[in-house]
């Protein structure tokens, strides 16, 4: 029976299908769930790694060893993964290897909008991109025997709309696979420069190969309509392509996004009256047509910025939309924000109040850079923050040294905090690191961590003590404090400031939203003590907010953190209920 | 055979994920070709969510665009106003009355717009105001605003009742369920 499945789920099924044996990720906004529903089947050993490098070679040791393998990461994480990329791309397989990489075009939930194709050119590795979850299904089972065929890693391109849209999956079974027997291979897996000079010319022939395998392979196909309009698409913009125009138009549909085809590509443009490439983000089917010679239509169409959709689409072949009716008052935008007691809060709260640059990392505390908390001074990367105060302060001096903090999560810098810190121990910098330990990996779902004492599957794991590491580091000054005591916090932060060598404050409290959090009773405003001085909104806490001008705690939000509490001069906040 | 669109809009948290698991799964039972667009990640953090549910004979894009929705389920009042445009001519709005303040309103930074349903009502938009959160307390539990607003959605589709409590059955935990069904009829009634 068929059955609806998030893109992200028919991956997982298609790895298990395939026979895969050996997962392993770190997770990332829109790729998490791809091991998270893979960790689901017994048959597949599935992991996080601290990082997508560990996960990429992880699979590389498993496929070396002769069992398929895979990992998975946001687009930005393939970043972090392309060092092994680049080189398995020469080594190639013993087991077939699939390393899926997810885009977020418009960027729901991460810091750029990059387009994961390049990485699939540039380290020469062919890549597969799905255009719902049955071809997420298929493809991902279909890429390890890509991988083994042509002797390589296979990539397999996600975006949002694919990885996180249900649509209907049909099941298989699990294919029995052959564990192959490890035989030491000297010139295919030592990358010396002597066996990598022999290995560079196989790579360039096995694109070769791999574009003649494009010409005829089931992954592209052609939709022939009425030949006026010749569309060539991929993944997500196909499925808009046909809510605009059905089977009107001709369509080259393209599974295999690396290496191109030629002569498909001649062949189904000499059909057509009229050209047009729709690829979200960057013109690179464009930049091949034109490449192989071709008239063509793309970006002077479409931009290169966020995703497309169906009105978009149609707009650019000027088809009339529906008009649409709706309300014309300004409706208040509504951000995310950190939740009702977020152990996050009141760090954020102290180091706001005073003015202190604060270099920020990627997770739930990037949101502390909104409002009213306005507490961080720079987003970049997963673990810039600890590398970037180094140098802030290297160029800054003494008079940085004292004013300037960086903050970053538990699950980020196990992830690529740590060897930042080396650097602020080894290279001597008077840097005050801050990790904020809310022991969860929290803005991707809450995922385990090496920090936390649990593996993927919830089961007690090796927990890593982060007061012990900070120390054999090199860090004489580790202090642990409870972000919910502000007074605490605002002395210890002070104290680490004026201190003239490295130091750590790890701000330990769980996230409020862990199962085996129990919320204290919520807090309630004494109307008859409230002085309306509005101190406790200075927290932008979703709970409080103003009513017939006095404070107002939301009992369904309130966890009773008491960081309100704390701030209030005329002791209205109370535990009991509101008169 | 057109193909259906149901937005289910709302605040982070309040369960919108759960309703659209519910619809899809219902609406695959029923035969249909489904699709569901869902939104994870930074988003979910109390921010403003949407997700859509698309169904018919064949389904190609998983998301709706303006003026292409018959149904569009608010979760929270202005959030109904917020995505109006979305609306097709005769399409209908069912909201959730609660009313749960943005950020930038309890910074002070905007006012929170009382008067929207109002608003549109006056364009001629058909709305269905229902106090989901005080049928949800009357069900059991605060939590099931999702299901009492699926069962005011249900009064607009031709599926049994039963098709729904096994659609309920199917998603929810099991000490779910009574508390779930007696959400989803309060809805349908009230």
């Amino acid at each position: 029976m068929k059955k609806l499945m998030i893109g992200n789920e028919a991956v997982a099924r298609g790895l298990y299908e395939a026979g895969c044996e050996i997962v392993s990720s770190y997770p990332g906004t829109p790729s998490t769930e791809i091991t998270e529903y893979a960790a689901g089947y017994e048959d597949m050993y599935c992991e996080w790694a601290p990082n997508e490098k560990v996960a990429a070679e992880v699979a590389f040791g498993a496929s070396l060893r002769g069992k398929r393998s895979a990992c998975a990461m946001k687009h930005v994480g393939l970043n972090v993964a392309a060092d092994p990329l680049f080189t398995l791309s020469y080594t190639g397989v013993t087991g077939g290897m699939v390393v899926c990489v997810a885009d977020d075009p418009s960027m729901h939930s991460s810091q750029n909008e990059q387009d994961s194709r390049h990485y699939a050119i540039a380290a020469k590795v062919p890549m597969l991109e799905p255009a719902d979850s049955a071809e997420c299904l298929e493809f991902s089972k279909q890429a390890f025997e890509l991988s083994e065929k042509f002797d390589t890693p296979v990539l397999l391109r996600m975006c949002t709309r694919i990885a996180h849209s249900q649509s209907l999956v049909e099941t298989g079974e699990r294919k029995q696979v052959e564990v192959k027997d490890y035989v030491k291979n000297s010139q295919k897996y030592i990358m010396v420069p002597a066996f990598a000079k022999q290995k560079h010319p196989v790579v360039e022939k096995r694109m070769e190969e791999l574009t003649r395998f494009a010409e005829s392979c089931g992954f592209n196909r052609v939709e022939m309509g009425d030949t006026k309009l010749g569309i060539i698409t991929s993944g997500t913009c196909y499925q808009y392509v046909k809510e605009v125009f059905g089977d009107s138009v001709s369509v080259l549909k393209l599974g295999l996004i690396n290496p191109l085809p030629v002569k498909l590509i001649e062949d189904f443009a000499q059909k057509v009256d009229r050209l047009v490439v729709i690829e979200e983000l960057d013109d690179v089917i464009e930049t091949h047509c034109k490449k192989i010679g071709l008239q063509v239509e793309g970006k002077s169409l479409f931009s290169k910025i966020g995703e497309f959709s169906q009105h978009i689409i149609a707009e650019a072949f000027g088809i009339t939309r529906n008009c649409a009716i709706g309300c014309d008052e300004a409706i208040p935008m509504r951000p995310p924000v950190m939740c009702a007691g977020c152990p996050h809060r009141g760090m954020f709260y102290v180091l706001s109040k005073n003015k202190i640059t604060v270099l920020g990392d990627i997770g739930c505390y990037t949101l502390g850079s909104q409002m009213p908390l306005n507490a961080l001074d720079s987003t970049l990367c997963m673990g810039a923050s600890v590398s970037g105060i180094h140098g802030f302060n290297k160029a800054g001096g003494q008079e940085c040294e004292e004013n300037t903090v960086c903050v970053i999560g538990d699950s980020t810098f196990i992830h690529s905090g740590i060897t930042g810190l080396v650097n602020i121990a080894y290279n001597a910098s008077n840097s005050t690191v801050i990790i904020l330990d809310n022991s969860i990996t929290g803005m991707t779902g809450h995922q385990q961590n090496p920090t936390t004492g649990y593996n993927l599957k919830g089961d007690p794991a090796s927990k890593i003590d982060l007061e012990t590491l900070c120390r054999a580091i090199g860090i004489k000054r580790v202090t642990v404090v409870d972000p919910y005591n502000l007074q605490e916090c605002e002395k210890v932060i002070k104290e680490e400031l004026a201190t003239k060598e490295p130091s750590v404050i790890i701000s330990r409290r769980p996230c409020v939203l862990l199962r085996h959090v129990k919320p204290k009773p919520a807090l309630a405003v004494n109307r008859d003590k409230c002085k309306s001085c509005k101190r406790c909104m200075g927290i932008g806490c979703p709970a409080i907010s103003m009513k017939d001008k006095k404070a107002h705690i939301d009992v369904t939000l309130c966890v009773g953190c008491e960081v309100c509490q704390q701030l209030c001069p005329f002791d209205a906040i109370e535990r009991g209920v509101e008169n | 055979m057109k193909t259906t669109n149901v937005m289910i809009v709302g605040v982070g948290g309040q369960g919108s994920l759960l309703a659209s698991k519910l619809l899809g799964k219902l609406l695959v039972c029923e035969g249909y070709d489904v699709k569901v667009s869902e939104v994870h990640g930074m988003s979910q953090r109390g921010g403003s969510v949407v997700t859509y549910v698309r169904f018919g004979e064949k389904v190609y894009s998983p998301i709706i665009c303006e003026g292409e929705a018959d149904f569009i389920v608010s979760f929270e009042k202005i959030e109904a106003a917020r995505y109006s445009k979305f609306l097709a001519d005769d399409g209908r709005i069912i909201v959730n009355t609660q009313r749960i303040d943005p950020m930038p309103v309890i910074t002070g930074a905007a006012q929170y717009p009382e008067t929207v349903l109002d608003e549109l009502s006056g364009k001629g938009v058909k709305v269905d105001e229902v106090d989901a959160l005080a049928l949800a307390q009357e069900a059991g539990s605060v939590k099931s605003v999702n299901i009492v607003l699926m069962g005011k959605l249900a009064k607009y589709f031709d599926i049994p009742e039963k098709k729904w409590f096994d659609a309920i059955k199917s998603t929810v935990k099991p000490k779910f369920i009574d508390v779930n069904v007696k959400a989803f009829k309060l809805g349908y009634e009230g």
